[in-house]
């Protein structure tokens, strides 16, 4: 098992750095790899390129690259704290908006966007990040204590609650944009991507990686049951805490720069635990791989199938996930979480 | 090392469920909590494994105030069989076993190959947990507990989905083991065959406790439990054994 391990991270970590080249360079103006190499061999160390290539330069690494380099931030993101939140609510079916942090994401930036109260090119995403961490705050402070089935229940209901109070807000103040905002938020995409906004979420996800895998102890524990935990030296309550922050605070970078992309944080983590077995120490390095993998080459798709317009990418994960998640419903070796 | 429960009381949706309860058990003893549902029974002992704290009362270890303990340091010291019935996720039964080293942080394979033999585990060593009938769930989170390597174990009720041979072997492993154990039973009869004393709870009180010839008494039986039972002698072992009248 370990060395099969070390074989799937060693492969995905090449096919993640494959993934990255090859999406850079296709879209509407395809480049070869090697050329695309070149470019971002330019831009990172200086170099020169003729004149009559600057164009397709400015394609290359002022659109794409932090494009394709935000969808395998986010991917990685997502399949991660997938893994969390399905540990901290001990429920399988469980994803990183099931305690509607994207919806209060939504309302959060569709605020801004019909009050204005926020200015500049990040309002919008700074407006979403604030109703993310404001839904998560009214989340836990309604159910209460951390115990797994009040904060799914409670996230379920306050997403009703936010998902009216958006469509109030598009019916009261019917903008151009709000209804075109409300529909990027709830199907997501990475069209938004700049350099300016990049760095701000790849340092929270990628600081939450590491932190998540510290945890992964913990979260094997957490799923032999509230009182096997405790009788094994695990203060479950606290750290029930620190993964809903985590968790929350993860989310809500992600979803203000990229709405809220669904199921890779529902299907990445089965998939990685049918191939590696349930252990969170080998689920935390595999699931965020797989999941910027997947994130990139779905991104690809959503802006070269129907170019130059794009599908929205919740449509294309919707594509992909639903018939694979059914596939592994059927599937009898693998046990979905709860006991048969 | 001796575990003691010093008058401790437990309330729960401000009811009090388990009352002033004193109990020691001595160092490589086996002792048995009894008693009809609802009686505290487990509430007592998620005290001993600290998923509660009781409202008055301290549990002692060795003369060490268990709640300024930090739990990792307790869970070195005692480990607990739980009601919790295995795994969200679906762990190998070695991957479950190693668990138990958590609160050493260490996962050696020696220990936990040995309490997965102890308990007779061994050649599920690579099934999934989800995949196992209930009573072999229950054995590998025995040897869960085990590979804890604990001074003191604490069991609630670890036979209810073994067969005859396997709540047998079990308790008899256990007893083997000179492990502290206090053990939650409802099968009146195995407590009698292993249990060096017995406990009995009725209403969260202790209302006997003693070598099980001394507790299991006809009057205990018909008080506590309300059943009606002759008490003989085992003819080999000389354990008390109970005989039902219907």
């Amino acid at each position: 098992m370990t060395i099969m391990f070390t074989k799937c991270a060693f492969g995905l970590s090449l096919a993640l750095l494959l993934s990255i080249v090859v999406a850079i360079g296709l879209g509407p103006a395809a480049v070869p790899p090697q050329d695309t190499l070149r470019y971002l061999g330019a831009a990172l160390t200086g170099g020169t390129i003729a004149l009559d290539e600057v164009p397709v330069y400015e394609i290359i690494w002022q659109l794409r690259t932090p494009r394709v380099l935000l969808a395998a931030v986010v991917g990685a993101g997502l399949a991660a704290v997938g893994v969390g939140v399905q540990a901290l609510v001990r429920n399988a079916l469980a994803d990183p908006f099931v305690l509607g942090i994207s919806s209060g994401a939504s309302v959060g930036a569709v605020t801004v966007l019909v009050t204005g109260v926020v200015v500049g090119v990040y309002a919008v995403s700074l407006g979403a990040f604030l109703g993310a961490l404001t839904a998560a705050a009214l989340v836990h402070l309604v159910a209460r204590t951390a115990s797994p089935l009040r904060l799914v229940l409670t996230g379920i209901a306050l997403a009703y609650a936010f998902q009216a109070a958006m469509a109030l807000l598009v019916y009261l103040v019917p903008q151009g944009e709000s209804t075109a905002t409300v529909l990027y938020w709830t199907l997501g995409g990475f069209g938004a991507a700049t350099w300016g906004a990049l760095p701000v979420v790849a340092v929270l996800v990628v600081a939450g990686l590491v932190v998540l895998r510290r945890w992964a102890g913990d979260l094997d524990l957490l799923a032999l049951g509230d009182e096997t935990a405790v009788s094994s030296g695990l203060d479950v309550r606290a750290l029930r805490t620190r993964l809903f922050l985590l968790t929350s605070l993860m989310t809500g970078a992600m979803v203000a720069v990229s709405g809220a992309i669904g199921f890779v944080g529902l299907i990445v983590p089965h998939l990685v635990r049918m191939v590696t077995g349930a252990v969170h120490g080998r689920v935390l390095v595999l699931a965020p791989l797989v999941g910027a993998v997947l994130a990139v080459w779905v991104d690809l798709l959503a802006r070269t199938v129907v170019a130059p317009r794009e599908l929205p990418l919740g449509v294309v994960t919707a594509l992909v996930g639903v018939p694979v998640f059914l596939v592994l419903l059927r599937r009898r070796a693998y046990v979905f979480g709860s006991t048969r | 090392m001796t575990l003691s429960l010093h008058g401790i009381a437990v309330a729960l949706g401000g009811r009090e469920i388990v009352r002033e309860l004193s109990l020691d058990v001595a160092t490589g003893t086996v002792v048995g909590l009894v008693g009809p549902n609802g009686s505290g029974k487990s509430t007592a002992l998620r005290c001993v494994y600290r998923a509660l704290r009781p409202v008055r009362g301290t549990v002692r270890l060795d003369d060490a105030d268990l709640s300024t303990l930090p739990l990792r340091h307790s869970a070195r010291r005692i480990a607990a069989m739980t009601q919790d019935n295995g795994s969200d996720l679906d762990f190998t039964v070695s991957e479950l076993v190693a668990l138990g080293r958590a609160p050493h942080g260490d996962r050696d394979p020696t220990i936990v190959r040995e309490a997965m033999k102890r308990v007779g585990v061994d050649h599920l060593a690579d099934r999934g947990v989800l995949t196992l009938s209930g009573g072999e769930r229950q054995r590998a989170l025995a040897a869960r507990a085990l590979a804890q390597t604990p001074e003191v174990l604490v069991l609630d009720e670890p036979t209810n989905h073994l067969d005859i041979a396997h709540q047998i072997g079990l308790l008899a492993a256990l007893r083997d083991t000179a492990l502290t154990v206090l053990v939650v039973l409802h099968d009146l009869n195995l407590a009698a065959a292993v249990c060096d004393r017995i406990g009995v709870l009725a209403h969260g009180r202790l209302v006997a406790v003693g070598p099980p010839r001394e507790v299991l008494t006809p009057t205990v039986l018909r008080e506590v439990f309300g059943v009606e039972a002759e008490i003989v002698a085992h003819p080999t072992t000389g354990r008390p054994q109970l005989l039902y009248t219907f």
